[in-house]
């Protein structure tokens, strides 16, 4: 596997992680009602969006390298 | 004596060594990495009390932490996609951000750490302690090896660049298949500690 895919793999698991942590604090939000938790999943949510997107970027402008 | 395959491909991987070795080693890696994660799952599945990670971690710091890592991860693939370019400025300006990334990593969890021990907190604590310390220890020792293996390749190492420009661009992708894995292990470890 070369840095390309490893960087997708790695990319991917944190956009998903990213959406974990926006419902996680999403989550504390409701209970707690603390707006800072809410800033967090936003900011959260939105770093997920913006992973995928930079993915996608990410592998069409290293269309020529090999995945392997 | 010369040293084979470190650019031409083997026959029988279809890889150079170089790349076999790292993830021969990184295989290692994941076998002691998840031997520490079982360790933990079984000590907090076994405990009748186990604290929350949010309650006794700093988690905005970690949370910064969890950004710069990420952002290191970006410019070693750009440092590394730089020298397939051609373009050696842009590489020198992408490993210096990423070794920069990786010791602002550190000073912020030496800030962590040091918040811990004014409160007596220690590894000797409790169980959530002893295995908070050890993952993050192991996994900030290995950010330490990442940041001088990167910083040489950054200095006194680029200067292969001029001999043996592929050779060089290998070492580089290496360098950042190991890189991606510390980044990763932080990305599991940051929600199984601090958030759960």
């Amino acid at each position: 596997m070369s840095l390309k895919s490893f960087h997708i793999f790695f990319i991917l698991v944190s956009s998903l992680f990213a959406f974990g942590f926006a419902a996680w604090f999403l989550q504390s939000y409701f209970g707690s009602g603390d707006f800072l938790k809410l800033a967090a999943a936003t900011f959260s949510g939105v770093s997920g969006v913006g992973l995928i997107v930079y993915g996608i970027r990410f592998l069409k402008k290293l269309q020529h390298v090999r995945f392997l | 004596m010369q040293i084979p395959h470190t650019i031409e491909h083997h026959p029988e991987t279809g890889l150079y060594n170089a790349k076999v070795g790292i993830w021969l080693f990184l295989a290692s890696e994941v076998m002691l990495f998840g031997a520490l994660f079982t360790s933990y799952i079984l000590l907090r599945i076994g405990a009748p009390t186990w604290p929350h990670g949010w309650e006794e971690l700093n988690i905005p710091l970690a949370t910064v932490n969890t950004v710069v890592l990420i952002a290191s991860s970006v410019t070693m693939v750009m440092s590394w996609a730089s020298l397939m370019m051609k373009d050696f400025k842009k590489y020198k300006m992408y490993m210096g951000i990423t070794v920069l990334c990786g010791l602002i990593f550190l000073v912020i969890k030496a800030f962590e750490y040091g918040a811990k021990f004014e409160h007596h907190h220690f590894p000797s604590t409790n169980n959530f302690f002893a295995t908070y310390f050890t993952l993050t220890g192991l996994h900030g020792l290995h950010v330490i090896g990442g940041i001088i293996v990167n910083a040489y390749f950054w200095g006194p190492g680029s200067k292969m660049w001029k001999t043996e420009p592929q050779r060089f661009i290998n070492r580089i992708e290496v360098a950042g298949l190991y890189w991606h894995f510390v980044d990763l292990v932080w990305i599991f470890l940051f929600p199984s500690l601090y958030l759960l």
